[in-house]
């Protein structure tokens, strides 16, 4: 399956990015269950693309089991401000905004693989992965 | 269409029900909100039940309006009632570390009902309430912006 790849420039996006991360879920065959948890990832990450950094993209890429491992990576990338501080961005409660400070810890509980690279001035990436 | 979609808020005897059938960007979530606490002090409603079963995720944000909503509701004297939240948006919620802080859930709309009106003394005197007489009565649409 083609990897397919969302702007991420307003709020409706979000509801476009999540819902397209969930039709493509399903079509790999991850569970009910699994298609949730994706699909909150994706709200919570494309989210904080459009609130902090106004505009990035996100990416879906299904992973062919031919090649590793069977299984769905998302990237979210911007060119916003950056993290200045990763480590206590992914604590769960830390807010810069008026948010509960779920989100980062919270998105990395839901998934298999999480990595973030944040360059202030430069943006972020997020990148997740969640095995079939 | 940000902020453009309607959700129906239904008054019934002394309770708002808010059926939420469509994915909602957060315009639609924090318009919400500010109409369910209109239509309380309008109305002088006590009770409000949020209907998600057709809520396919609820994430932190929409996850900390509920809460609002509920603590919000709770100054102005009314109980909320979430009801109907997916097995599998349930186990995700929990994973996200959300507790709905404030927030009663129970499965449908019937224990809802029924929570709204034995737990906290939402009591059926007025005449077009659901929960007496004839079923259903009358369901006031609120559809003001």
């Amino acid at each position: 399956m083609q990897s397919r790849s969302i702007a991420l420039e307003s709020e409706h996006d979000i509801i476009i990015a999540r819902g397209e991360v969930r039709a493509i879920a399903a079509r790999l065959g991850f569970r009910l269950l699994d298609q949730t948890r994706l699909a909150t990832v994706t709200s919570e990450l494309a989210r904080n693309v459009v609130k902090y950094a106004l505009r990035g993209r996100m990416t879906a890429q299904p992973l062919d089991p031919a090649q590793g491992r069977a299984g769905l990576r998302l990237v979210f990338e911007d060119s916003g401000p950056g993290i200045p501080d990763v480590a206590a961005a992914m604590r769960d409660g830390f807010s810069t905004g008026r948010s509960l400070g779920k989100g980062l810890p919270g998105s990395k509980r839901l998934v298999d693989v999480f990595e973030i690279e944040s360059e202030v001035g430069r943006g972020t990436r997020v990148t997740v992965v969640r095995w079939l | 269409m940000d902020g453009q979609t309607r959700i129906p808020i239904l008054k019934v005897g002394r309770v708002l029900i808010v059926p939420i059938q469509v994915d909602m960007d957060d315009q639609t979530v924090i318009h919400l909100q500010d109409r369910i606490l209109s239509e309380l002090e309008r109305t002088g409603a006590r009770g409000v039940l949020i209907d998600i079963s057709l809520l396919e995720m609820v994430d932190s944000f929409i996850g900390r309006v509920l809460s609002d909503i509920a603590a919000m509701a709770r100054i102005m004297d009314a109980r909320t009632v979430v009801v109907g939240m997916q097995p599998a948006v349930a186990i995700t919620l929990v994973e996200l570390g959300l507790e709905l802080r404030g927030v009663d859930t129970v499965l449908n709309v019937d224990e809802g009902i029924r929570l709204l009106r034995s737990e906290f003394g939402i009591d059926d005197d007025e005449e077009d309430s659901p929960f007496g007489g004839g079923a259903g009565a009358f369901a006031e649409q609120v559809n003001r912006p």
